[in-house]
């Protein structure tokens, strides 16, 4: 479903030319659940800023569900970032002074959907991770816990094809930490295809491969022996065919 | 995303800063407000000056005499004394396209009656005075040309002498003698009120017969100016050139002479005062048209400084899917949303504050229709123009460096 062969990203910040990729190959198919690792300026964060469309490659290909996006404009771009992927960020990024039901009607506002439809998706979606009781919350009146379970309900609005997660459990305690990679992971088997960046081993090991970037190239690409399975609240997933097709499936 | 949507998010946004959304208002509602306060105002005075000089009567030549110039030394403007009642009834007689004519003497005089007194100014003339100045009588009546054949002691008040030498009852003062410079005079008639323009107060005088005039109270046969109708409005050129061939034939005037006379033209009296206070508003509004350019630049101080606070919003809106018109919509929206509602504020502010104005300080103040549309248009566009440049800075961020943004 991805598919990267030999990308480069170089950033020119004045006379000195900062290769942050330096030819990148790697597929990732539908339903895996990828943990991308490595030390600061291995150039994993560049990888996920190219992998989430918010920034084109140098050289090099990337298809994702059969899209050029090397090629790809910056409204195509947007259109693709809207439909095909679902974000999560490790400070959360929902907006302030605003609740969690109208942060979770964000992406579908700007696909387009009529006011109706996006309500009654963010509910489902919000539902589905335990937020059902606090959907007129604003981020400042929730946890940091319940804060990256409204943005995963963000990442699922619009159906996408992958979710990507930068540093996701970086600001939360271990416990709330070992609930969002539940999360994740019966997301994961419910299907929906994960990709998340962490420099934490444990987290990592939530997942089911492992990829580790050093000075810009592919380190070590590894599946998971020992996983380890999160303590977490159960989702309503498999109970509800009306939240699996929220869910992109 | 659709407009409907894209208002929502940026009223939302005006919202959520209501204080400093209100503040940055004030400066479209002072400008726009001035704006339609200053044009009443502008369009007040030129009602009330058209008003009074059509009041002056209609089709009206004035005809005054020139400058003296006797020895090398110049009188000023109207210190002739070479216009007589001779003039007058030939104008009357051989001019064609003339309707009526009244000449008019007069002088200040002190004026008597029991124990009140009072100064104004006494003006000798015909009966058809009132028909030529639109100068009806209230009470009593007007005096005939019997009354100037016979040089009757008879005299028409306005309401002004009226009030001063009577008190309230003043419609009593007719049929009573009054002593104009010691001279008795028996009051006849009140003449109906035309209010003052500008510095003369026209109620503030007292008519008489030109003959009774010139005998008693001015002791000179001279004419002081002559009003004359002219037929039509079409007729009023024709009218001049008539007046001024039989006046400098009657004066001996050789065909190298100036005139000895000036003859004024109503209209082009008219066109002047109208262009005074054109020229008026167009300066007074071109004032307020400022105060209103530099609420714009309000605007968009404001509008960057959002900008900037909210580039980590802009960052994540733009990494969920907005595209770049999206947010330059969004931004735009809000500063034309801020610049409309400031208009509408404005125009009801100015509309209110004219009238307020009329009712304390009397002045005429008329609201125009155009400045208000006028006013409107010039808002919204303020915020399309001010509106732009920082909705522009905002669609532009690039989304990793907007995410980053602390």
């Amino acid at each position: 479903m991805i598919s990267l062969k030999n990308l480069t990203k170089v950033y020119a910040t004045g006379d000195v030319e900062v290769r942050a990729l330096a030819g990148v190959s790697l597929e990732i198919s539908q339903g895996e659940f990828v943990s991308i690792m490595g030390p600061s300026g291995s150039g994993k964060s560049t990888m996920m800023n190219i992998l989430g469309c918010l920034d084109r490659p140098s050289t090099g290909e990337y298809f994702l569900d059969g899209l050029n996006i090397a090629e790809a404009s910056d409204n195509q771009l947007a259109e693709i970032r809207n439909q095909k992927i679902g974000f999560v960020f490790q400070s959360f990024n929902l907006l302030p002074r605003t609740t969690a039901l109208e942060n979770v009607e964000l992406p579908m506002l700007y696909r387009g959907l009529g006011a109706k439809e996006r309500r009654d998706s963010a509910l489902r979606a919000l539902n589905a991770v335990g937020l059902g009781n606090r959907v007129h919350h604003k981020p400042n009146e929730l946890s940091g816990g319940q804060q990256q379970r409204v943005a995963i309900a963000r990442a699922l609005a619009n159906k996408p094809v992958i979710i990507m997660a930068d540093e996701p459990t970086g600001n939360l305690d271990s416990k709330s930490s070992e609930e969002i990679m539940a999360i994740f992971q019966q997301l994961n088997e419910a299907g929906i295809t994960v990709a998340l960046v962490t420099h934490e081993s444990d987290i990592a090991l939530f997942s089911k491969r492992i990829v580790r970037f050093k000075d810009g190239r592919l380190d070590s690409d590894e599946t998971v022996g020992k996983r380890n399975l999160a303590q977490g609240p159960r989702l309503d997933l498999a109970g509800s065919p009306g939240q699996l097709e929220v869910a992109g499936l | 995303m659709n407009i409907v949507e894209s208002l929502r998010v940026a009223l939302r946004g005006l919202k959520v800063n209501k204080l400093r959304s209100f503040l940055t208002m004030l400066g479209i509602i002072i400008g726009v407000g001035a704006v339609i306060v200053m044009v009443a105002i502008g369009q007040g005075a030129k009602n009330s000056v058209t008003n009074q000089i059509q009041g002056l009567g209609s089709n009206l030549l004035i005809i005054s005499p020139g400058q003296s110039n006797s020895g090398g030394v110049r009188g000023g403007a109207g210190s002739l004394t070479n216009m007589t009642m001779d003039d007058v009834t030939a104008i009357q007689q051989q001019a064609d396209a003339v309707a009526a004519v009244a000449p008019m003497a007069s002088r200040n005089a002190q004026v008597v009656l029991g124990n009140q007194n009072t100064s104004t100014q006494v003006i000798g003339t015909t009966p058809s005075y009132a028909a030529v100045r639109n100068q009806s009588v209230d009470f009593g009546r007007f005096f005939s040309q019997r009354d100037l054949d016979s040089r009757a002691k008879v005299a028409v008040v306005g309401t002004t002498v009226a009030q001063n030498l009577m008190g309230n009852s003043n419609t009593n003062i007719v049929g009573r003698i009054i002593n104009i410079n010691r001279v008795p005079f028996q009051v006849i008639g009140i003449l109906q009120s035309k209010g003052s323009s500008g510095m003369t107060n026209n109620d503030d005088q007292i008519l008489v017969p030109i003959t009774t005039a010139q005998s008693r109270l001015i002791g000179s046969q001279s004419v002081r100016t002559i009003f004359v109708e002219a037929k039509t409005a079409d007729q009023m050129n024709a009218a001049s050139m008539e007046i001024s061939t039989i006046l400098r034939h009657r004066h001996g005037l050789k065909l190298s002479d100036p005139d000895d006379f000036t003859i004024t033209n109503q209209s082009d009296i008219l066109s002047t005062a109208e262009g005074i206070t054109q020229s008026l508003t167009l300066l007074l509004s071109g004032i307020a048209a400022i105060s209103l350019l530099v609420g714009g630049i309000g605007i968009m101080n404001i509008m960057l400084v959002s900008v900037t606070e909210r580039t980590r919003e802009i960052g994540i809106r733009k990494a969920i899917g907005a595209k770049r018109r999206d947010i330059l919509f969004q931004f735009l929206i809000e500063a034309v949303v801020l610049s409309l509602l400031g208009g509408i504020i404005g125009i009801l502010l100015g509309g209110g504050g004219a009238s307020l104005m009329q009712k304390l300080s009397g002045m005429s103040t008329q609201v125009s229709g155009t400045s208000v549309v006028v006013a409107f248009l010039f808002s919204a566009a303020i915020g399309v123009v001010f509106g732009v440049f920082p909705a522009q800075k905002a669609s532009k961020l690039d989304p990793i460096d907007a995410l980053r943004y602390e």
